[in-house]
């Protein structure tokens, strides 16, 4: 039996509009996206990949063409009930980490869960679980200004986890960590497709990590490349 | 899809996080809204302070009184009476007494006289008491009680009787019952100290009999004040209208230019009153200002907090924020800043209302206590809160309409 992707992208356009030029980021690109894949998106800078990230993690809309999460059209929602549907669906990962500095670890953790309306209680027993899943059970009170590099990429990706969402989405996860920190944020990653049975997918330029996914989606000028 | 007590519960977390993250900045940016709600806060409550000791003066007086005083209307109260140069006599008395409805009269005169004690001389007011009855509906309508020695009688020639400051603040020593006191000229024996009661006006008067009061200040029929208690079953406003008339016709002057004011105990206590009031809404207007001013800063704060923050906004709205929990979260920070700018202003405000009260009652007005009332705090408050949020509306409009990709982008 085929498996429905939980992603797909049909024909997608998205057009950038700089001053009076019109510049396509995306060209028809298609892709679909199965459940448990592990998939890596990789390309040149300019060749789209970012902004297929973005259509990927319904971050933004297209500007032509259809995009679907588990079979839902999402390209005509407005931005409300897209941030809802992505807060449940999708963990993102970021290369910046992009931790709320104000924030503590555990505070960060709970965050995508308070947007999704889940008692205090609750929020506070899944951040403590997941923060000791990735190993940082002892940093739960600490800042980000206080952890390393490495020690911030793992409570992004407790955070991802936060509303058990099915496709884990990482944009350059070990871009700004040296190759040790990197080789570990990278075997949590696979635990997650191999264990959890996440959907993983990561956007980056580093070969070496493309060739550890079992799937390559390469871009160039906004399209795929085989 | 509401949003929760339990979010908001969240967004409070997350602007007290934010608010003490920059002391310094939060501090400064509600320096306006703190000055402007301690300007209203003490404003208010001595105002109201002031309202109700004026309130219970009258209260004393009674509201069937009426007061006659030489020069026109307009003047403020009883000012008029020693400023004037046009003067009340006992013809106008006589007439007075005339007029339907009018009960018990009093006639008083004061003069300011150089009084001497020892080596030392003050300028002080001097009542001349009318005799009998007369003086004892003086006395009761203001609240005079002799605390030392007796009271003044009738037949008393050259015997004064003091206020307590006159005794107690006014010269080195202390005047005492039976110290010597001379007035324009004239030696008079202390026979009587009136107590405490709290305006620095009345406790600082000397207190002499009528007839010698105008020996001394060679006055044959002058009169500074008349006052008078209307009959019971009469409207003090309607007696008052006649005795306006009679004056009116026997002076021969015209409605509007009378050289003489006829307030009823109501239409003076209204008119203080009256007064207060414009005195308040000049002080509250000033004080709005500030607190506008107090409003932009947060305005202007606020967008930079939010154009700080835009990184942190995308990653919300990656994460699964909506539009209006990022409003929400804006709002509440901004509201919290003038809040907290409010409470500051609150706790200020009272502390310098307690310190006029401290003060006036160092000066001899004891009646004024400050009204802080709760009413005022949470007024006070509230008003605060939502000129935070109304300053904050803009920029957490503007933080809410973000599209995550740019705000994630931002450098």
């Amino acid at each position: 039996m085929a498996k429905k992707p939980v992603i797909e992208l049909k024909n997608v356009w998205k057009i950038y509009r700089m001053g009076d030029v019109e510049v396509p980021a995306l060209r028809g690109l298609n892709l679909k996206i199965y459940p448990q894949e592990f998939v890596a998106i990789i390309g040149a800078s300019g060749s789209g990949k970012s902004t297929a990230m973005n259509m990927v993690g319904s971050l933004d809309i297209p500007t032509r063409g259809s995009v679907y999460l588990d079979g839902i059209d999402i390209s005509h929602m407005d931005e409300s009930d897209l941030a809802q549907v992505r807060g449940k669906k999708i963990g993102f990962i970021f290369q910046q980490f992009n931790l709320l500095t104000n924030l503590t670890a555990l505070g960060n953790v709970m965050m995508p869960m308070i947007f999704q309306g889940i008692s205090k209680e609750e929020r506070l027993e899944k951040a403590e679980n997941l923060l000791k899943l990735v190993g940082l059970g002892e940093r739960m009170t600490h800042r980000p200004k206080e952890m390393s590099g490495g020690e911030q990429q793992r409570v992004a990706i407790a955070r991802a986890l936060a509303n058990d969402p099915e496709i884990i989405l990482a944009d350059e996860p070990t871009g700004n960590l040296d190759s040790k920190t990197g080789k570990m944020i990278m075997d949590l990653l696979v635990n997650l497709n191999k264990k959890e049975k996440k959907t993983v997918i990561i956007i980056t330029h580093d070969t070496k990590i493309a060739n550890v996914m079992e799937r390559r989606v390469r871009l160039f000028d906004g399209k795929i490349v085989k | 899809m509401c949003i929760g007590d339990n979010m908001l519960i969240e967004y409070l977390n997350f602007a007290y996080q934010s608010v003490t993250h920059r002391k310094t900045r939060s501090f400064l940016t509600i320096i306006g809204i703190f000055i402007g709600i301690a300007a209203v806060v003490s404003l208010m409550s001595i105002g109201a302070g002031l309202q109700d000791a004026v309130n219970e003066q009258f209260e004393q007086m009674g509201s069937n009184k009426i007061m006659i005083m030489p020069g026109g209307e307009g003047g403020v109260g009883m000012m008029s009476a020693f400023t004037s140069s046009i003067i009340l006599d006992d013809d106008d008395l006589k007439l007075i007494k005339k007029v339907r409805g009018v009960g018990e009269t009093a006639e008083m005169i004061m003069k300011t006289a150089p009084v001497k004690f020892r080596k030392q001389t003050k300028h002080k007011l001097i009542i001349g008491m009318p005799p009998g009855s007369a003086g004892e509906m003086f006395k009761d309508m203001s609240g005079f009680d002799i605390e030392q020695g007796r009271e003044l009688r009738d037949d008393d020639k050259y015997k004064v009787a003091i206020g307590i400051d006159v005794s107690e603040i006014m010269f080195d020593r202390e005047v005492d019952v039976g110290d010597r006191l001379n007035i324009q000229g004239y030696d008079f024996d202390v026979v009587g100290v009136y107590g405490r009661i709290g305006n620095a006006q009345d406790d600082s008067q000397l207190y002499i009999t009528m007839d010698i009061a105008r020996d001394i200040f060679e006055e044959e029929d002058e009169i500074s004040m008349i006052m008078l208690e209307v009959r019971d079953g009469f409207v003090p406003n309607d007696v008052a209208q006649d005795i306006k008339e009679e004056l009116r016709d026997k002076r021969d002057e015209n409605e509007g230019e009378e050289s003489f004011t006829v307030q009823t105990s109501e239409q003076l206590l209204s008119s203080v009153n009256d007064l207060m009031g414009i005195v308040q809404i000049v002080v509250i207007g000033i004080a709005a200002i500030s607190i506008v001013v107090g409003g932009i800063g947060i305005m202007n704060t606020m967008y930079t907090t939010v154009m700080e923050r835009t990184r942190d906004i995308g990653v919300m709205k990656a994460i699964g924020a909506r539009n209006n929990d990022i409003l929400l979260i804006f709002l509440v920070e901004s509201g919290m800043m003038g809040l907290l700018g409010g409470a500051i202003g609150c706790g200020i405000g009272i502390g310098l209302a307690k310190g006029v009260e401290v003060i006036a009652a160092g000066s001899g007005f004891a009646m004024l206590k400050a009204s802080v009332t709760w009413e005022l705090i949470l007024f006070a408050l509230g008003f605060s809160f939502l000129i935070g949020a109304i300053s904050g509306t803009l920029p957490a409009k503007q933080a809410s309409d973000m599209k995550p990709v740019d705000a994630l982008r931002y450098e």
